[in-house]
């Protein structure tokens, strides 16, 4: 019952989060600056995670392929594949799961316990459209790049880790990285990157914004923010990778 | 005009407003008070529509909150000013967009103009030179003042005050008490104080109701509160011994 209870709560704030705003030009501020806070500010920790993720995959698929039939090329299409279909969405998203999403129930959180969420709906405003739409398409439009750069740095670190360490040579690693290139993998990781985006925000907005208590409970709805969000990530994962790949 | 009709709120079991009617009168500061848990919070945010009340009217100039849509809300609380408990400044805005912010929302204002409005508010509480400092920069009092002078932006036909006194000390509180006085009177206005600050009920209270197990024990003005005979009531107001002393009820 529980469950259904916060189901139905959810949807009806969803309803509220697109409800017509009061003043577009607000919004469109608002939206600028959540892309700035939302996404700019997370290129950083995306470079650094692609960069290792990508070495370690080109390190592990190389040494764990000696098999002298098996083309050492495979190495760069087998890391360019994974960060294509899974590390640079879903395991980004775990990461922005973490760091925007106990963000925005904090911060959501903190509004409704020091009574600046009543302090808006006093003055007529939409508060659940006010605070959350911004967010949501903020990440629903920078994830998709995030993903992009992601990919890219992934790959690039795996060329780094291949010709420091000496894995394979560089021809091999570029060849393989061209070699049965699926272009709809590009497309089924950005579809995954607007949907892991749109959970993230909302799931962590929802859970800041039904926060009741003081701070104890801010950091408890942070929390529940994080897990819910990366659980549901894991859920959709699946069911995207079932549609759009079977 | 504010009249309360019979209204009637729970929490599952708990009966926290038990059949109040009363009615706030313009130009006039109104006070709710009453002990810790008696029901002045969960009344006032019944007031605004921040608690949805299981029965009874509530009449802004006739017009019943309670059957109101949503769309039909919105248009009352543009009339409405409130000042939180603790401010309920945004934390992340200055000052001054702390003021400008229902300007930019609901007016058509030029940014001179909301600006010229926000010195003007600003002056009126008596705050200058603190347009661009954040609210963690000011001290308690300031942020009520603030707030107040948030809350007056758009010329408000009703104030609410939930504990404006409430972590301020009595000179500060002195202060914000004849502002809310002042404005009221300044700009007409329907003012509602929730407060169990008895310095204030002898400074502004015009008309007071006092609650008790969330029923409305008493009613009257801060003159009648001083010869009134009921027990509950007098306990509150001589609770502590200075106002005893002062007032002369030793014998109470």
């Amino acid at each position: 019952m529980n469950f259904f209870f916060h189901l139905g709560r959810y949807f009806l704030l969803l309803k509220q989060v697109f409800a017509k705003p009061e003043k577009s030009s607000i919004y469109f501020k608002r939206i600028v600056n959540e892309i700035e806070m939302l996404g700019i500010n997370s290129i950083g920790i995306v470079i650094i995670i692609s960069v290792f993720m990508g070495a370690v995959i080109t390190l592990q698929t190389a040494y764990n392929t000696e098999n002298p039939l098996i083309p050492m090329y495979l190495v760069g299409l087998t890391a360019r594949d994974s960060m294509l279909l899974e590390f640079s969405s879903t395991i980004i998203g775990l990461i922005l799961a973490g760091k925007v999403g106990s963000n925005i129930a904090s911060e959501i959180g903190t509004m409704r316990v020091t009574e600046q969420i009543d302090a808006l709906e006093i003055m007529g405003v939409n508060s659940a459209s006010y605070l959350i739409f911004p967010k949501i398409t903020a990440l629903v439009i920078m994830f998709p790049f995030l993903t992009i750069i992601s990919i890219f740095i992934g790959i690039i670190g795996g060329w780094l880790a291949a010709i420091t360490t000496g894995a394979l040579t560089s021809y091999d690693y570029i060849y393989g990285v061209h070699y049965v290139f699926v272009p709809f993998y590009v497309v089924y990781a950005l579809i995954k990157s607007v949907i892991f985006g749109f959970i993230i925000t909302s799931v962590s907005s929802y859970q800041g914004y039904y926060t009741t208590g003081g701070a104890l409970e801010v950091g408890r709805s942070s929390t529940r923010a994080v897990v819910y969000s990366s659980i549901l990530i894991l859920i959709f994962n699946l069911i995207l990778t079932q549609l759009l790949l079977a | 005009m504010i009249e309360v009709h019979n209204i009637n709120k729970s929490f599952e079991d708990n009966h926290v407003l038990k059949d109040i009617s009363t009615h706030f009168e313009k130009g006039k500061v109104n006070l709710i008070i009453g002990r810790s848990g008696s029901g002045k919070t969960v009344f006032l945010k019944s007031l605004v529509g921040l608690q949805e009340v299981d029965s009874g009217e509530i009449l802004f100039n006739g017009r019943d909150f309670t059957k109101m849509n949503l769309k039909q809300r919105k248009e009352i609380r543009k009339e409405i000013g409130m000042l939180f408990q603790g401010g309920a400044l945004f934390d992340s805005e200055t000052v001054e967009e702390n003021i400008v912010y229902p300007m930019d929302m609901f007016t058509n204002m030029s940014l001179n103009e909301k600006i010229e409005r926000a010195n003007f508010c600003l002056n009126r509480v008596n705050i200058e030179n603190s347009n661009q400092l954040f609210p963690a920069e000011l001290s308690g009092g300031m942020q009520k003042r603030v707030a107040i002078a948030r809350a007056i932006a758009l010329n408000p036909k009703y104030l609410f005050c939930d504990e404006p006194n409430s972590g301020l000390d009595p000179i500060t509180s002195n202060v914000i008490d004849k502002l809310i006085k002042d404005i009221t009177e300044e700009f007409n206005i329907t003012t509602i104080v929730n407060t169990h600050d008895m310095n204030s009920v002898m400074n502004i209270g015009d008309h007071i109701v006092f609650l008790y197990n969330g029923k409305k024990w008493w009613e009257g003005t801060n003159k009648e509160i001083l010869h009134s005979d009921n027990k509950e009531l007098n306990d509150f107001v001589y609770a502590s011994e200075l106002t005893k002393k002062l007032i002369g009820k030793n014998n109470l």
